[in-house]
């Protein structure tokens, strides 16, 4: 299946992909009303790791054995098996942070601001392309199988 | 310390209610000048540190940012200008030449716009691009005065030995850009996007980072008067040589790379010591008269064992056409001529702005010379200095030259938006920098795509032209300057460039 | 969890006995590998597969009963799985490969799945059958307390353990005076070390939560059978009308016994989560299996081990070769706002061992990591959980973390923290150019 992966020697830190990932989770996903009216705002689930000069977007690698699907103890993560990613049911969710305990690549993320619930990528299933790679401006993020 | 007479250049407009305080302005200016400020929830700007290179204009995720010229107004002067007064009191308050980058910006006249083309009609039709084969194919290098067919084996064998040539699948070649002025991602996409099109670039005197001698089919490397990066393997993984006597961006002087832009890997391709300041002198200090550079053309194609044409550039100064003859005599294989308009990353301002001449008026006055003196033949005329479009292309080629050289072009393919900026080794779009934050902006996949989709744009643009003048082969219009008319120039202007007024026919 | 074999198309016959985590894990891996094979699921509690961390979420009101499913409603059906629900199993024949059932009846299979669970550990504490006294490991224990908490006001929580601090949290949040009675000397004394365990006692406190430590009760007395107080080992007396037993849970290893099934603690499994008897396996928290930190085998009651494990023994018991790295101690539970993460060895003390550690007293954050010869063997975490879970995996893959081992306390610490050449093996980043 297609993933996102990173190029860390052209990522510039601009962190346009967590706007951009905020903006397609948000209510309205229109970006101006995402950030200036929404309350509570919504969270980008790519976070961008900078240090030292070096950069890169990290997000939920959507393991083909998700460790985070088998320590949910709702079966709020569960991977979809028509398109493979990893998806999130937020109503099944009761924030127990089982999921941050077991995912390797620290992916997952507490939803600080609203209900309390975990956050993670969805691979942006209305989308041809999660929103990520289509915005970054110096195409430091691919869409591809491996 | 007294206050600074220095007023902002560019203002920063920020429309409040778009701009959504994501911060990516702040993040992405390598001025500092957006800062987030978080008692206010808001983002300043300091306009006096505004280049005027609108990357935060490009990057804003909203368009919240825009950025115009200062409107603030000196009494209207047309002697004492806002600039003049600018720069003196620039000088007085730091005692220091004035620096700058990129090509002169002055009004002196363009010629190339003053230059009209033919079209075919009705009686010499025009060709069709699409539909009919077009030749765009350029060999550069000494052609010989006649040629001799060997018929001996039933077939017609060429019998004269040519001298090296260098095929062009277009008659353009990226300008010389050195190492160290520019970033290695922009080598590295030059080189690649040369390959993949089919050209040439040139390393300028920065030498030649190791990593790109994969590219060495398509590279001419430069031999300038610091000899940064000359050693044998640099010379034999070419395909040509060029001596760099001038160029046209600071004619009479040598070039500088501050110190602070010699990394490791710069130190490692210019084999100088980390930090220092590279100095080009002004002459090469082993050519004071034609003969010595007749002497240093040989030691160079003897060490490369003549298998490699070498070229000899120049910037376009008053007597242009009589140096260029003693280039081609002094056995170079290839004249460049760099014009008034050409690029650099660093020059004194003054000199950019007030030394060399109109690339237009030296390369006809060259080109005529050399037929004059029966010549012409011996080296190909490359010319340099500020060509925009495809039609300067044409118009050049038809005025003489054999190909063009683009320097300031590819960059702003690249993103360059020529703030003029270079000198400070600050690059927003990662061009001119050696920082390696900075540099990571240029993504050379990116790059390489751009470049060549100009060179593919320009390309049929250029077909479509020659088309238009019922001619299928570059070579028909080379020199031809019955396709160019004059609009708007003085007759001493017309004779100088050899073209006739826009009017008068055949 | 790694190499696997592709399996042969025979048709099975699988009984699982128990059916929460393990079982539902067991049913997934084998169907898998093998789409037809009878699965029959055996339980003698009367529902589909529940989420059991959850009760205390259902007490507090946090959760509705609807919520309380594991799977979907259909998932038994769509795996083609038999339920006997309500009924419980009383012993095995080996010998027939049958199990026997309360009512008589016997239940014939080929591979047997015995993931029975836990029960709570009970010591003999004088009134210990007097009404409202509770353990509280069911959904119907806490179904019962429920319809109980409109009716009392002060409950005794024997025990500060994982489940004793839960039913603490969600009996306060309906509004009950809660008191907690722990015989160590701190709570959660398993999970969480001296200061981890202050910083939960200060959040107690907060509540208004009175702790016991260094003590246990040791009689409860009433009036006609109904809780009035309890008396401690110091003597303290408690005023309160219920109380809950949360010492601990130990392996329901009730159906094996006097079988040749191999037991310790729990059912003693193998890394295929194969019993000593080759046709039954064992999995979840009544299973023995190998640890990943130490030689030797472990009983490790968590949910997410008992998934895992589930899912291995049902691979290798539909014939697809499944191997278990090995139990893992690992816990997240969030008291009173306060998150804790605690993974592996997190609380141990010892000249082996490198303890690095993190305390911010006004952010109420503490970071525990434990080393042994660079490699991460334990972490715990209060407050500041986010991205625990990259420690987890330097512990599994036991990491050696000697190039980026003063990274690891801080605050962003990260994929960025490690060399480039493990960030790229792990994220597959590429080279450009």
């Amino acid at each position: 299946m297609k993933r996102v992966y990173a190029k860390e020697e052209v990522c510039i830190g601009c962190r346009l992909c967590e706007i951009h990932c905020l903006v397609e989770h948000s209510k309205s996903k229109k970006i101006v009303k995402a950030f200036r009216e929404e309350f509570p705002r919504a969270m980008p689930r790519v976070m961008v790791e900078e240090k030292g000069g070096i950069s890169f977007a990290i997000q939920c690698r959507h393991c083909d054995e998700p460790y985070c699907a088998e320590a949910c103890m709702t079966g709020a993560l569960s991977k979809d098996e028509e398109t493979g990613a990893v998806l999130h049911d937020s109503e099944k969710c009761v924030g127990c942070w089982m999921c941050i305990m077991v995912c390797p690549f620290g992916a997952i993320q507490r939803d600080k601001q609203g209900k309390k619930i975990a956050s993670k990528c969805d691979l942006c299933p209305d989308k041809e392309i999660p929103v990520c790679v289509a915005n970054c401006p110096n195409e430091a993020l691919v869409f591809e199988e491996r | 310390m007294s206050i600074t007479l220095l007023e902002p250049e560019f203002k920063i407009i920020r429309d409040d209610d778009r701009c959504i305080r994501c911060g990516v302005c702040e993040r992405q200016c390598g001025f500092d000048v957006h800062e987030y400020d978080p008692d206010d929830d808001e983002i300043v700007s300091d306009n006096t540190k505004c280049v005027g290179c609108h990357r935060c204009v490009s990057l804003c995720p909203t368009n919240a940012v825009n950025i115009v010229r200062n409107p603030l107004h000196f009494k209207t002067n047309a002697n004492w200008t806002g600039k003049v007064i600018k720069d003196i009191y620039k000088q007085a308050e730091t005692g220091g030449v004035l620096l700058t980058g990129m090509g002169n910006p002055k009004p002196y006249p363009i010629y190339w716009d003053h230059m009209v083309l033919n079209a075919s009609q009705v009686t010499n039709p025009s060709i069709d691009p699409l539909r009919e084969p077009m030749e765009l194919r350029t060999y550069l290098g000494r052609k010989p005065d006649k040629i001799e067919i060997d018929y001996s084996s039933g077939e017609p064998k060429l019998a004269t030995k040519l001298a090296p040539q260098l095929t062009l699948e277009l008659p353009i070649v990226f300008s010389a850009m050195s190492y160290g002025a520019i970033s290695y991602n922009t080598c590295q996409a030059l080189a690649r996007a040369a390959t993949e099109a089919g050209i040439l670039y040139n390393t300028g005197e920065g030498g030649l980072h190791r990593d790109l001698y994969k590219y060495g089919k398509n590279t001419i490397v430069q031999c300038a008067s610091g000899r940064f990066g000359v050693h044998q393997d640099y010379l034999n993984v070419a395909s040509a040589i060029e001596i760099k006597v001038g160029q046209g961006a600071k004619p009479g002087i040598g070039g500088h790379l501050p110190g602070e832009k010699v990394g490791e890997a710069v130190s490692q391709t210019r084999m100088i010591p980390v930090g220092t300041d590279a100095l080009s002198p002004a002459p090469h200090h082993d050519i004071y008269s034609i003969e010595d550079l007749r002497q240093l053309i040989y030691a160079l194609k003897e060490a490369t064992r003549y298998e490699k044409p070498v070229s000899v550039k120049i910037a376009a100064v008053h007597n242009s056409a009589a140096i260029a003859s003693g280039i081609v005599r002094a056995g170079a294989d290839i004249v460049a001529l760099d014009g008034l308009r050409g690029g650099t990353g660093a020059a004194p301002t003054m000199i950019r702005d007030n030394v060399g001449i109109p690339i237009e008026l030296a390369l006809a006055q060259v080109d005529q010379r050399l037929r004059e003196e029966g010549i012409r033949n011996q080296a190909s005329i490359l010319v340099a200095g500020g060509f925009r479009n495809s039609a300067d292309i044409v118009k050049a080629i038809a005025l003489g030259a054999d190909a063009v050289y683009i320097g300031t072009a590819a960059l702003v393919a690249m993103g360059c938006h020529v703030c003029q900026k270079c000198y400070t080794g600050i690059c927003n779009w990662g061009i001119a920098t050696q920082d390696p934050q900075l540099e990571k902006r240029l993504n050379p996949d990116i790059a390489t795509r751009r470049l060549v989709n100009l060179l593919r744009a320009w390309g049929h643009e250029i077909e479509e032209m020659l088309g238009g003048m019922g001619i299928n082969a570059i070579e028909s219009l080379r020199g031809n300057r019955l396709h160019l008319r004059g609009v708007g120039l003085t007759d001493t202007d017309l004779k100088l460039l050899g073209i006739k007024p826009a009017g008068e026919g055949a | 969890m790694s190499q696997s074999k592709k399996a042969d198309n025979k048709k099975q016959n699988y009984v699982i006995i128990g059916n929460s985590a393990a079982a539902v894990g067991a049913i997934e891996g084998i169907r898998e590998a093998d789409k037809d094979g009878k699965i029959t699921v055996i339980s003698k509690e009367p529902y589909y597969a529940y989420s059991r961390p959850l009760i205390c979420y259902l007490l507090a009101g946090q959760v509705k009963a609807s919520k309380m499913l594991y799977r979907d409603k259909d998932f038994y059906k769509k795996k083609k799985v038999k339920t006997v629900l309500g009924k419980k199993a009383t012993g095995l024949d080996l010998e027939k490969k049958a199990v026997l059932m309360e009512d008589g009846e016997k239940v014939s299979y080929q591979k047997l799945l015995i993931s029975t669970g836990g029960v709570p550990f009970v010591t003999p504490i004088k009134g210990l059958d007097n009404d409202n006294v509770f353990t509280f490991t069911t959904w119907d224990d806490a179904k019962n307390l429920d319809k109980l908490v409109k009716k009392i006001k002060k409950v005794v929580v024997i025990g500060a353990g994982l489940i004793g601090m839960k039913a603490t949290e969600a009996l306060h949040a309906r509004e009950l005076d809660v008191t907690v009675v722990e015989l160590a000397d701190r709570v959660l004394s398993l999970a969480l070390d001296k200061k981890a365990s202050d910083m939960v006692k200060d959040q107690l406190k907060e509540m208004g939560i009175r702790v016991f430590t260094n003590n246990t009760v040791v009689g409860i007395t009433g009036s006609g059978n109904k809780v009035e107080r309890v008396i401690l080992k110091d003597g303290t007396t408690l005023e309160c009308d219920a109380v809950i037993v949360a010492i601990g849970v130990r392996p329901n290893v009730e159906l094996v016994d006097g079988t040749k099934i191999a037991v310790n603690r729990g059912i003693i499994v193998d890394s295929h989560m194969q019993t000593s008897v080759s046709h039954v396996y064992a999995a979840g928290d009544v299973a023995e299996a190998p640890e990943l930190l130490a030689e030797g085998n472990k009983v490790i009651p968590i949910w997410p081990g008992a998934c895992e494990q589930g899912h291995i023994a049902g691979c290798n018991m539909a014939g697809v070769e499944e191997e278990y790295i090995g139990a893992l101690c690992m816990n997240s539970i969030e008291f009173f706002g306060l998150p804790t993460i605690s993974v592996g060895l997190a609380n141990v003390e010892g000249e082996e061992y490198e303890v690095l550690s993190k305390y911010d007293q006004k952010e109420k954050t503490y970071k525990r990591i434990v080393l042994k010869d660079d490699v991460v063997v334990g972490a715990l975490f209060v407050g500041a959980i986010d991205r625990a879970g990259i420690y987890t995996g330097l512990i599994k893959e036991r990491a050696d973390t000697k190039n980026f081992k003063k990274e690891l306390l801080s605050d962003n610490f990260g994929y960025v923290s490690f060399p480039k050449e493990l960030r790229i093996k792990k994220l597959q980043v590429i080279e450009v150019g």
